[in-house]
């Protein structure tokens, strides 16, 4: 029975980390590159919805939804204005460019909301429900659920909607999409977009759970071993990566007797650098590619 | 300009390319050595400090800026230094005979590590590097037998060639000593074939592969290498702190090294110097920037990040040869004055291709 | 005698068979050329001689030696060296750098001896220098030692790494399209070079050519492949008066 508890409560925050690990996913397979400020938008996000519901009083879904809007546009236009200047550079510059801005969003948000820890008011806070003995709150079930149903309308957006099938041609072969007429600068930045929307679902949902300050965004660092683990290049893989995290998180957590001393805090990253050296593909890759020549 | 006459493949080989070469860094090294008699003891402690981080970005540079392997969690070789050589001189063993243990243990840990992590391309591998990062400063927690946890671990100061670290005109000459050793030890690696292969690697590993360098042998070695200066880095840092706690050691001090080989200059051994001199000087910088600031801007603990943020997006994208990138642009313009063409250094971007299958 | 021997090569990519069941042999001494329209499979033919490519089936021999299970990094120490379709230089080193890297399977000082630069690591420097500027005489290249890649024109690059290939000293050079991209002067003395390369240096050569009349006019043998199979080999007056490989090109 308790094992089930911890899975549910591993699902519930693996789902969070899956959410992130999806907006990883989604731009490195577009681009190649990986936004190492996930995280922070992630914070960003939350914060903005302090703003609009703790703040201004904003119905929970109203705010919910504009702050979805006003982060995915702010992820469009950070890869229209910045990130886009140095495609093409080695590996290596992305990875400072969006180290730098990450710490540029922490120091924005600490600087303008301020380094207290915040909280909001969700329909879901402090409800929970039993069932068969098990107790299962209400924003551990939202997660879950907005989660499934984000993942389903991200699913139907990629296989029917045009603009979905032309955001997954241009990430399989970008020259053959650009061919094509698909306007594939644009299309990048509708993908940083939906990253950045992504996050900023992942945020809100979590704030009751964490409250709200600079330091959730240390969630896009664990999230970086849902996506390794997931494959780094599958949206399914990303969520279920997310999972096995999020349960082995817990697990480690109650049976850190049997293990060793703090394994919890660092689980994901062993997760990480195991997959890394055992199977670096992870589960759902695709099929190897033999670098061309 | 100047046009240097090559009359012996020697010159080539030789560090100091010609003898105005060898009078200014001659000049250099006086100057740094009549420092103490000019400068007051909290300047030196800053300059010490300095070339402390010069010798940790030596290690740095060679791997990220000459390989072209990305390190998100170098602060855990400092570590590694520093703790090695705190609990060697706390054990008695004396001074002389600790730093070359530490440079060993720190190169068998970054093979040790190395070997694994290395067959990761890119940014696999700045993730793997930053999951490390973060178990090596649990490990500094959690090991108390060896790092004393979180109450610390108080580093001993002891005599060395009669003198006391906590002289600082003393402390100041030895890491002096270290920094110009290092920076002698980096450049003959560089000179030599193992530093070639490195810069293959970092090109072009097909064809470094095809004229017969072992990827993931040359890839350790120089994780083991960078390991190794950032070791010894750590075992003077040790002393300057003088008190160990496991949370130095953490991302942000990982972080401002990678910091300090950009804004220094990617690929340049002069970079890590200025680099070096950037960063120790930041805090003061940004005290500066709270002084100018509205006071209600200028007090947020925000700013540090914030700035922090900025100089390296702004390296990122105008400057990315850094300082010493611009120096020698500077340096051009006087030479070739009126004739500079901004032209000069336009990259031709006619040949790039991409890293896609 | 054959220096070199290809068996039953196939290579599979997904579905795609980019070589099928292919085997030929080159001679000591040969100029040896393939030829076929894009995408026949020619450079996968040289990955998989690199060892870059791994095949599905079939065995490579290099005097007589099986090197299908080689490592990669040491086939240069074989004796077989090459140059790459979209050149794959070390971009930010000089000219200088690059050679010296064709002399890297010779090394013999360990990271020791370089840390303190000791005598032996000088002197290994001093004969490495020497044979690259062997090499820099042949190929006139004097101009451009300590200029970095990044700064040449495109036929002093290929040039450049034309010269790398040549300092790690082989016995065969395996050359992917060396005239692309050239203009008609650099094209002419890529043909005298590639001849030089045969006669003074004795080096067995395969390239990869489409252009026809360069290929006739410095060409032993030639090799014709199409979608990963062989369609014909002989003399270059053979393969002219081809029936196959004039429709493979026509077809195109
Ligand atoms: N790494 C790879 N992954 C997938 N397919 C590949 C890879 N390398 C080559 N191919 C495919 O194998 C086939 C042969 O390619 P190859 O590069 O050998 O052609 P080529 O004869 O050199 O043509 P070209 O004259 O254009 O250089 C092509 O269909 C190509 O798409
Ligand atoms: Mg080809």
């Amino acid at each position: 029975m308790q094992l089930i508890q911890l899975i549910i409560d591993g699902v519930a925050s693996g789902c969070i980390y899956g959410l992130v690990a999806l907006g990883f996913v989604l731009i490195y397979k577009a681009t190649e590159t990986i936004n190492f400020a996930q995280g922070d938008i992630l914070m960003l996000g939350a914060f903005v919805a302090y703003s609009l519901i703790g703040l201004m009083g904003m119905d929970y879904l109203t705010g919910f939804a504009l702050t979805v809007l006003i982060i995915a546009v702010f992820g469009f236009f950070l890869d229209a204005v910045v990130v886009r200047q140095i495609i093409g550079q080695p590996a290596f510059a992305t990875v400072m460019l969006t180290i730098g801005l990450g710490f540029i969003f922490r120091g924005f948000a600490s600087i303008y909301w301020g380094t207290d820890i915040f909280s909001f008011s969700t329909p879901f806070s402090g409800k929970i429900t039993e069932f068969n003995g098990l107790i299962i709150s209400y924003v551990n079930l939202s997660i879950i659920a907005g989660t499934a149903i984000l993942m389903s309308a991200l699913y139907f957006f990629f296989t029917f909607s045009k603009i979905g099938v032309a955001m997954r041609a241009s990430s399989e072969n970008q020259l053959a999409a650009y061919y094509m007429g698909i306007p594939v600068k644009f299309i990048f930045s509708l993908i940083w977009s939906i990253s950045a929307g992504v996050a900023a679902v992942a945020g809100v949902l979590l704030a009751p759970i964490t409250l709200v300050d600079t330091s959730i965004s240390l969630i896009g660092l664990k999230a970086f071993a849902a996506a390794v683990l997931g494959g780094f290049g599958s949206i399914p893989g990303a969520i279920v990566g997310g999972i096995i995290i999020g349960i082995v998180e817990q697990l480690c957590g109650t049976y850190e007797n049997y293990l060793f001393e703090g394994v919890r805090e660092i689980s994901a990253y062993l997760v990480l650098i195991l997959t890394l050296i055992i199977y670096p593909r992870g589960l759902f890759s695709d099929k190897a590619e033999v670098k061309k020549v | 300009m100047r046009f240097i006459f090559k009359t012996k493949y020697s010159q080539d080989i030789n560090i100091a390319k010609h003898n105005g070469d060898r009078f200014w860094y001659s000049l250099l090294i006086l100057i740094m050595a009549a420092l103490p008699l000019v400068l007051d003891d909290f300047y030196l402690g800053e300059i010490s400090y300095i070339c402390i981080l010069s010798i940790a970005g030596i290690g740095l540079m060679i791997l990220s800026g000459y390989t072209g392997l990305a390190s998100l969690g170098h602060a855990a070789f400092l570590g590694v230094g520093a703790y090695t050589h705190a609990f060697l001189l706390t054990n008695g063993v004396p001074f002389y005979a600790s730093i070359p243990i530490v440079i060993v243990v720190s190169f068998l840990v970054g093979a040790v590590i190395g070997i694994p992590i290395l067959r990761l391309t890119g940014m696999y591998l700045a993730i793997a590097t930053l999951a490390l990062g973060f178990i090596a400063e649990h490990v500094f927690i959690k090991w108390e037998h060896f790092t004393g946890g979180n109450r610390g671990l108080p580093v001993p100061q002891p005599e060395f060639l009669g003198m006391s670290f906590y002289d600082s005109v003393f402390f100041y000459y030895v890491c002096l000593v270290f920094l110009i050793a290092a920076m002698f030890a980096a450049i003959n690696i560089l000179r030599s074939p193992t530093g070639r292969a490195f810069v293959a690697i970092r090109d072009s590993e097909i064809a470094a592969q095809s004229l017969g360098v072992n990827l993931g042998l040359y890839k350790a070695l120089s994780f083991a290498i960078s390991g190794a200066f950032t070791g010894l880095a750590g075992a003077l840092l040790a002393h300057y702190i003088g008190y160990l706690a496991p949370d130095i050691f953490n991302i942000f001090l990982s972080l401002t090294l990678l910091l300090l080989i950009v804004v220094g200059g990617m690929g340049s051994l002069h970079g890590t110097v200025f680099g070096a001199i950037f960063v120790g000087f930041l805090p003061q910088l940004i005290a500066i920037c709270r002084d100018y600031l509205p006071s209600s801007i200028g007090s947020q603990p925000g700013l540090e990040p914030m700035l922090f943020g900025l100089i390296l997006v702004f390296f990122i994208l105008y400057e990315p040869l850094g300082i010493y990138g611009r120096w020698i642009k500077i340096k051009l313009f006087f030479e070739l004055f009126p004739t500079y063409k901004r032209q000069t250094f336009k990259k031709q971007k006619v040949f790039t291709k991409s890293d896609r299958v | 005698m054959s220096l070199f021997e290809v068996k039953n090569i196939t290579v599979a990519f997904g579905g795609v068979k980019a070589l099928n069941d292919v085997s030929f042999d080159v001679d000591k001494g040969e100029i040896f050329t393939i030829i076929g329209p894009n995408g026949a499979g020619k450079s996968t033919l040289f990955n998989v001689i690199s060892r870059i490519y791994e095949p599905s089936k079939g065995e490579i021999y290099f005097e007589n030696k099986n090197i299908s299970k080689t490592k990669p990094h040491n086939i240069s120490k074989l004796g077989i060296a090459r140059t790459f379709q979209n050149l794959e230089l070390f971009e930010n080193a000089t000219v200088l750098q690059n050679l010296l890297l064709g002399r890297h399977i010779y090394k013999k000082t360990n990271i020791l001896s370089e840390v303190f630069f000791t005598p032996s690591a000088r002197k290994q420097e001093h004969e490495y220098r020497l044979k690259v500027e062997e090499v820099i005489d042949f190929l006139d290249l004097q101009h451009y030692r300590d200029t970095l890649i990044n700064g040449l024109p495109y036929g002093v690059r290929k040039n450049v790494e034309l010269a790398r290939a040549l300092c790690t000293d082989p016995k065969l050079l395996l050359l992917d399209e060396p005239s692309s991209g050239l203009t008609n002067e650099e094209t002419i003395d890529l043909g005298f070079w590639i001849k030089d390369i045969q006669s003074l240096l004795g080096i067995t050569i395969i390239m990869i050519e489409h252009d026809m009349s360069f290929v006739n006019k410095v060409s032993d043998r030639i090799l014709a492949l199409n979608y990963g199979k062989i369609l014909a080999s002989g003399l270059p007056e053979e393969i002219k008066n081809n029936v196959d490989v004039k429709q493979a090109y026509m077809g195109e």
